[in-house]
């Protein structure tokens, strides 16, 4: 047991490009003892604010393919027989990004013609900011087992955050409902559901709420560039209502969030008097809702 | 022909660019919405349904009065998606990737195939465009397995269209095999631009041939260009940021009933990537 009561705050929306990154990025900037993880591990881009200096670096072994060694193979069209990926061409070659990883084939080779190696699928990174301990991760590309990846990475803030004595773990997650946001939902404290007054938003809204909800983790939702439709910024807080769903706060569009990143710098230390006020107003209706009950 | 649409980053304007490319073409056209995890595309198209199927995977269930707790399945399943302990076996669904290798190695036959439900596919028409696409269902990980459903049901007499899902991981691999050509949508900002190199990457080790839209051009910096241009890469078109275009997307309404001058900017890009694939696909994968 933890010597003291870590909470884990993730960010999701299902719906993609709602402004997840920019977000933690500036609660990155206004909160001052956490641990940040990125859990977008196929698409990372928080260290593009927040220019880490990496401190350790490890591969990330994330599965088994298969192999065939040709001088063994006597094309008996066994391991094509029990494969259900079709990841075995005619020519008794694995097509890497149709394996599955199951093993089967290796299992059912009668020539012990299948080899079965470990797949370095990424690299997951220790790193220091100026706002603190990062832990991220890059899937390379077209690889699987992002979930797992997810897993590791929340596991190795949680060991940090013990060891460090910090009390908050500030995870921002991939876009989606399945495997990888899955593994970055399960077991925190609380969701802050970042959407934006799009019928795309609110319909990718509802799904991520269904799902929170699934594994039971309480949501709070966001509406972010609420001005660029207040018809359908009105439509999403009815539908919060209606469903029994805080809203944390809602920003307007900014066009500084855009041109902060460009010069990778989050919201909060480019632009002094624009959504400074109403980021901390967020965090602290976070903090009542999620962190002190 | 197969024409993707990916992004690595969301929110760029993946489905925007896939259900305008789908109502301008002039060849008989289908759109098939494979973001499963997060389908939009029904937004902008509006179908009308034709069909709604549930789409099970197959895993098994254990016949306890048969099993002799051998481990066979356990020690075969790379999921860990079944369990032995002693005298007590467990099924994890929610793991399984319906490898159904436990099937083939269990001697007294005590698995037997129960089905899992994955989600739903459901068909339909907007106007004169088929429109497909998939609903993961909530909680269920696994999207690839649906997305490969969602592909079956491809008209090979027509122009597909597939709008994949964000990242660069198994869904977006799923979507984009297979295809003739991806076009990438990207916007002009560091975000975009970095999941932009991921997905040139993934597309590269499939050996597909992109080219990208570079959506509301006209904020950020030019460095997406810049990389473009270092790699060879046909920019297909530029959308400049529009109130009006967010206005209108807003309410679910698509790119062409917005801007209909933008249909023949798509028909131009479509033909344009008829022009690349007569030339010799092969040539990129020359370039640096």
């Amino acid at each position: 047991m933890p010597s003291h009561k870590i909470r884990e705050i993730v960010i999701l929306s299902g719906k993609g490009g709602t402004g997840k990154t920019s977000l933690v990025g500036a609660l990155a900037a206004l909160i001052p003892e956490k641990i940040l993880v990125d859990c977008d591990v196929d698409a990372p881009d928080l260290h593009l604010l927040l220019a880490p200096q990496i401190q350790s670096r490890e591969e990330f072994l994330g599965g088994r393919k298969a192999q065939i060694i040709s001088q063994l193979c006597t094309s008996c069209g066994e391991c094509r027989a029990v494969c259900r990926f079709e990841a075995i061409s005619e020519e008794y070659r694995v097509d890497e990004t149709a394996c599955e990883g199951c093993g089967v084939c290796v299992h059912f080779c009668p020539f012990g013609a299948i080899e079965f190696p470990p797949v370095i699928c990424g690299e997951w990174f220790h790193s220091a900011t100026r706002f603190g301990p990062l832990i991220h991760a890059q899937l390379a590309p077209g690889q699987e087992n992002s979930g797992l990846l997810v897993a590791l990475i929340r596991g190795k803030a949680r060991d940090l955050a013990e060891i460090k004595g910090i009390p908050l773990i500030l995870v921002d997650g991939p876009p989606g409902i399945g495997c990888p946001v899955i593994s970055s939902l399960t077991g925190a404290s609380g969701v802050l559901l970042v959407t934006e007054p799009t019928l795309s938003g609110l319909h990718d809204l509802d799904r991520i709420v269904s799902l929170s909800r699934h594994f039971k983790i309480p949501p709070l939702v966001l509406i972010n560039k609420v001005d660029l439709n207040p018809e359908m910024a009105e439509r999403i807080e009815a539908y919060c209502r209606e469903n029994g769903l805080s809203l944390a706060g809602t920003l307007p569009y900014d066009p500084a969030v855009t041109e902060a990143m460009v010069q990778g710098k989050t919201i909060l230390e480019w632009s002094r008097n624009g959504l400074g006020e109403k980021i901390r107003s967020i965090w602290e209706q976070v903090q009542r809702q999620i962190i002190t009950d | 022909m197969i024409i993707s649409v990916a992004s690595g980053k969301g929110g760029t304007g993946k489905t925007s660019v896939a259900v305008a490319l789908a109502q301008s073409l002039e060849e008989p056209v289908e759109l098939l919405d494979c973001d499963v995890e997060a389908p939009n595309g029904h937004i902008f198209m509006k179908p009308r349904w034709e069909s709604r199927e549930t789409v099970y995977a197959q895993i098994p269930q254990v016949d306890e009065a048969q099993c002799t707790y051998c481990r066979a399945c356990s020690q075969l399943c790379q999921f860990k998606a079944i369990l032995v302990l002693g005298e007590t076996i467990l099924t994890f669904p929610e793991m399984c990737h319906a490898c159904g290798g436990c099937f083939l190695v269990c001697k007294p036959g005590a698995l037997i195939p129960a089905q899992k439900e994955l989600g739903e596919v459901e068909a339909g028409w907007s106007g004169d465009i088929r429109f497909v696409h998939g609903r993961l269902k909530i909680g269920e990980p696994m999207s690839p397995p649906l997305i490969r459903e969602v592909k079956k049901r491809r008209d090979p007499n027509r122009v597909t269209i597939l709008d994949a899902p964000p990242g660069t991981s198994c869904p977006v691999i799923q979507t984009v095999k297979g295809s003739d050509f991806t076009v990438l949508v990207t916007e002009p900002t560091p975000f975009g631009l970095y999941d932009l190199k991921l997905a040139v990457e993934v597309l590269d080790r499939l050996r597909i041939p992109c080219g990208v839209v570079i959506n509301r051009a006209d904020v950020g910096d030019r460095k997406v260009k810049d990389y473009l241009r270092a790699r060879g890469l046909p920019l297909l078109l530029e959308i400049p940021f529009d109130r009006r275009i967010a206005a209108g997307y807003a309410r679910g309404q698509s790119l062409i009933e917005i801007r209909p001058e933008l249909k023949a900017d798509m028909q131009n890009l479509f033909r344009e990537i008829q022009g690349l694939l007569k030339e010799t696909p092969q040539v990129r994968y020359a370039l640096p």
